[in-house]
């Protein structure tokens, strides 16, 4: 968690803001300049009247003929979202208007509002409204991170589930336990994961981080405020419990608008970079985990995250930049080999406790981490050169 | 030398104002290698730092040596990471570059702004819109660089020895030793840490910072004429100091030359030994101590800085008229053999400690052609006996071989070792 938030990837509502694009829903305005096109959403399928059809204003007339709660996308090609309608219930119409520029585009239903959806391809006409030109592989890499952290979102649910459910059992050694590991979904997309700025604020927040005003007592919640509670405070009471369900649903909610974060390739790159910042001023130093000292599997997950966005993003930068994708592959390696000094298996997220991590192999981890970090910054501009 | 001696430029003495090299009078450069400064006059203080004058990097020795002392430090001593020779010669080259562009006050790489607007400039920025400062910018490579790491062991000179343990030292290792170190001395902090942070960026990966130190108010001159500045302690010391221009006791006490350049040191001709030692100063029990007390400790008078028995501070002095354990009579040549090194001290304060005491002292810098004939007898005795230790305890301490100058735009430092 950070103090100030600089992200470089913000939420859907500012892309939107940025691409002039308005998604809303009316009642009966189904008047796009070649009449409505009409999406029939069912539990299996997912009908687009036309293929093809004028750029410009574009109404969507969404019916959900299936059993299920459904939502439709219109999605770029890197999956990011042009415009979308929630919470269509079953039996219900919905219309989708927005001012979409001539180019390819996905249109996707989800039925029961979870998962990629069921998606056809659309390709709306016109001249003198091109999109932005964007190379393939930047796209792919764009999509295939989108999924990345949706996947990530998706598995910690079930991670954080069996911490909460330890808390709301007041079993302290299975909540110890299962603590660190419920975290690594959302510190291997922490820039994404923050960018929700009302989330992250609810879920990761230290106790310094608090406003003045706030009361620690009543307005401190999520992880960090559970970790005090196991390891400080030693006790699992009823407001422990009440913050466990706390936890679920907040998550829960991010979990559900992660798919909307705006991403680009290099806020993808910048992204990695902030991972390793995370590293460099909260792990390194021991203040993100000082009651549990589990920093080494924030750490770890920190770096993991960037070094996917790294990979993904390495078909264009090796173009571009040969060299720093070599020094990048290094010094990945490097870092990850010094981490692993500190678990005996490999395949677990034991780490030693940060506690025991003297001043020397501190310095040693906060060298790697600047090794790391300083090439990397370099990684944006080696994807848009 | 004597400080009376009036120097040959444009009929003006070294008691007014001076201007060397960059501010358009050569003068010295030979023994300077490229020293370049404007520096205090007469007895007043001028606001050198207003000058901004740049000090040439090339030349036969390295800058930041023989060069008029400038106001401020930003010491720095790296470990190496790599361990790939080349590597570390590289960074070697991408550091010779991009002090050439520091000290003449350019931005380093393709400059602070203008660039990606996705990507960090390749300068930080802060010394934008400021002189040169007479920044000088001063390499020197620690004895673990020879521990085999990067096939060097056959070059370790004699002279880079491991310092003995003096009396008294309570060294941090956390603010000692390093393989590389920069001595980066402007007359405006800003520029100095402009430099070191510069440098150090370019070198994340390849190296690491190890330690580092911020200082001030020059303790020590290399020019003699002016006035020598005051320690912490409100003493003048060193006033000897070896100056800039004295070309015969350069050659005598700091650079390396002759048979001290063979063998395995041969790539040392033109260079120089430098020591560094952080010593912390127990402020608050100085200031409780007698005038009188205070002044024998030093063996000068506070005012004027004279040695005892003698009016100005220049006065040659009688070393027995003073207590046997008086810093100026054990520090003093003649009671060392002669030993004679070149100053380029600052004062430090980080501050305060935890206790509420000023963490402060001095950064002792000292240049010689080899410590085993200048600071190590010097500091033996000084660490045995001096009167003054009560109050002092050198808390860090670092070895550097102080390679030659860069000649020119293809050389960079440490050609000659790597080569």
């Amino acid at each position: 968690m950070r103090a100030v938030r600089l992200s470089v990837v913000t939420a859907a509502a500012t892309a939107a803001a940025l691409t002039a694009v308005t998604g809303c829903a009316e009642k009966s305005d189904a008047k796009g300049a070649d009449g409505a096109v009409t999406v029939i959403a069912k539990d299996d399928s997912c009908e687009v009247s036309k293929k093809e059809f004028p750029a410009g204003h574009v109404t969507l007339a969404v019916e959900n003929r299936g059993s299920k709660v459904t939502e439709v996308y219109v999605l770029h090609p890197d999956d990011r979202i042009v415009t979308e309608r929630e919470n269509i219930g079953p039996g219900t119409k919905a219309t989708i208007t927005a001012e979409i520029k001539a180019g390819t585009y996905t249109i996707a239903c989800k039925p029961g509002m979870v998962g990629d959806g069921i998606r056809q391809q659309v390709t709306l006409t016109g001249a003198g409204a091109a999109t932005a030109e964007r190379s393939p592989e930047m796209d792919a890499a764009v999509a295939a991170y989108r999924q990345y952290v949706q996947a990530q979102a998706d598995a910690t649910l079930p991670k954080v589930k069996v911490f909460t459910d330890a808390v709301r059992a007041g079993d302290m050694d299975a909540a110890k336990k299962a603590y660190a590991e419920s975290r690594i979904g959302w510190e291997r997309t922490e820039p994404v994961a923050e960018s929700f700025g009302d989330i992250d604020p609810k879920v990761d927040v230290r106790e310094d981080g608090l406003e003045e005003g706030q009361d620690p007592a009543k307005d401190w919640t999520g992880w960090h405020r559970l970790e005090k509670a196991l390891w400080k405070d030693k006790k699992l009471g009823a407001a422990e419990k009440q913050l466990a369900d706390t936890l679920d649903k907040d998550l829960a909610d991010w979990v559900k608008r992660v798919g909307k974060a705006e991403i680009t390739p290099t806020s993808m790159a910048n992204g990695a970079k902030e991972l390793l910042d995370e590293v460099a001023t909260g792990k390194v130093t021991g203040e993100e985990e000082r009651y549990s000292h589990t920093d080494l599997v924030d750490f770890k997950a920190n770096v993991e995250g960037a070094q996917k966005s790294f990979d993904l993003l390495k078909p264009v930068a090796t173009k571009n930049d040969p060299k720093l994708v070599a020094e990048l592959d290094k010094q990945f390696a490097a870092l990850n080999t010094l981490l692993d000094k500190y678990r005996t298996d490999k395949t677990s997220y034991v780490f030693t406790s940060y506690e025991k991590v003297g001043p020397a192999e501190r310095k040693e981890l906060s060298d790697g981490v600047n090794a790391l970090a300083e090439p990397l910054s370099k990684l944006a501009a080696a994807v848009v050169k | 030398m004597s400080e009376e001696q009036d120097l040959p430029v444009r009929g003006t003495s070294r008691r007014t104002v001076i201007g060397w090299g960059g501010a358009g009078l050569a003068l010295g450069a030979a023994a300077a290698g490229g020293a370049a400064a404007l520096a205090r006059g007469g007895d007043g203080i001028a606001p050198v730092a207003d000058s901004g004058a740049a000090v040439p990097f090339h030349g036969a020795h390295q800058a930041g040596i023989a060069t008029a002392v400038q106001d401020r430090l930003h010491f720095a001593a790296f470990d190496v990471k790599t361990t790939d020779r080349a590597e570390l010669v590289q960074l070697l080259k991408d550091w010779t570059r991009a002090a050439e562009r520091m000290t003449a006050g350019a931005e380093v790489g393709d400059g602070a702004y203008g660039g990606l607007a996705e990507a960090p400039p390749d300068d930080t920025g802060e010394a934008l819109g400021l002189k040169p400062s007479r920044l000088t910018l001063t390499i020197g490579f620690g004895p673990t660089l020879f521990d085999g790491r990067f096939g060097l062991k056959d070059k370790r000179p004699g002279a880079l020895v491991e310092l003995p343990k003096f009396p008294g030292d309570n060294l941090d290792p956390a603010r000692s030793g390093g393989d590389l170190c920069v001595q980066a001395c402007a007359d405006d902090p800003q520029v100095a840490v402009h430099a070191i942070r510069n440098l150090a960026r370019i070198g994340f990966g390849k190296v690491a910072v190890r330690w580092s130190q911020l200082g001030f108010g020059k303790t020590s001159s290399t020019t003699p004429d002016a006035q020598t500045p005051r320690n912490l302690f409100g003493f003048k010391d060193g006033t000897r100091n070896i100056a800039g221009t004295e070309t015969e006791r350069l050659a005598k006490h700091v650079w390396v030359s002759g048979k001290d350049a063979e063998g395995p040191a041969a790539w040392m001709d033109g260079g120089s030994y430098l020591v560094a030692r952080r010593i912390r100063m127990n402020v608050e029990t100085w200031d409780r101590t007698p005038l009188g007390e205070q002044e024998d400790i030093f063996g000068r008078d506070k005012r004027e800085g004279a040695p005892v028995g003698k009016a100005k501070e220049h006065d040659e002095p009688f070393l027995k008229a003073m207590k046997p354990d008086s810093h100026v009579r054990l520090a003093h040549p003649d009671t060392n053999a002669g030993a004679t090194i070149l100053r380029r001290g600052y004062s430090f304060t980080d501050g305060t400690d935890g206790l509420g005491r000023l963490e402060a002292g001095l950064f002792f810098l000292a240049y010689q052609k080899d410590v085993r004939t200048g600071f190590i007898p010097v500091q033996t005795s000084l660490g045995r006996a001096d009167a003054l230790n009560e109050y002092i305890q050198h808390v860090g301490s670092a070895l550097f071989a102080i390679p030659p100058g860069v000649r020119g735009k293809d050389d960079w430092w440490g050609r000659a070792l790597f080569s």
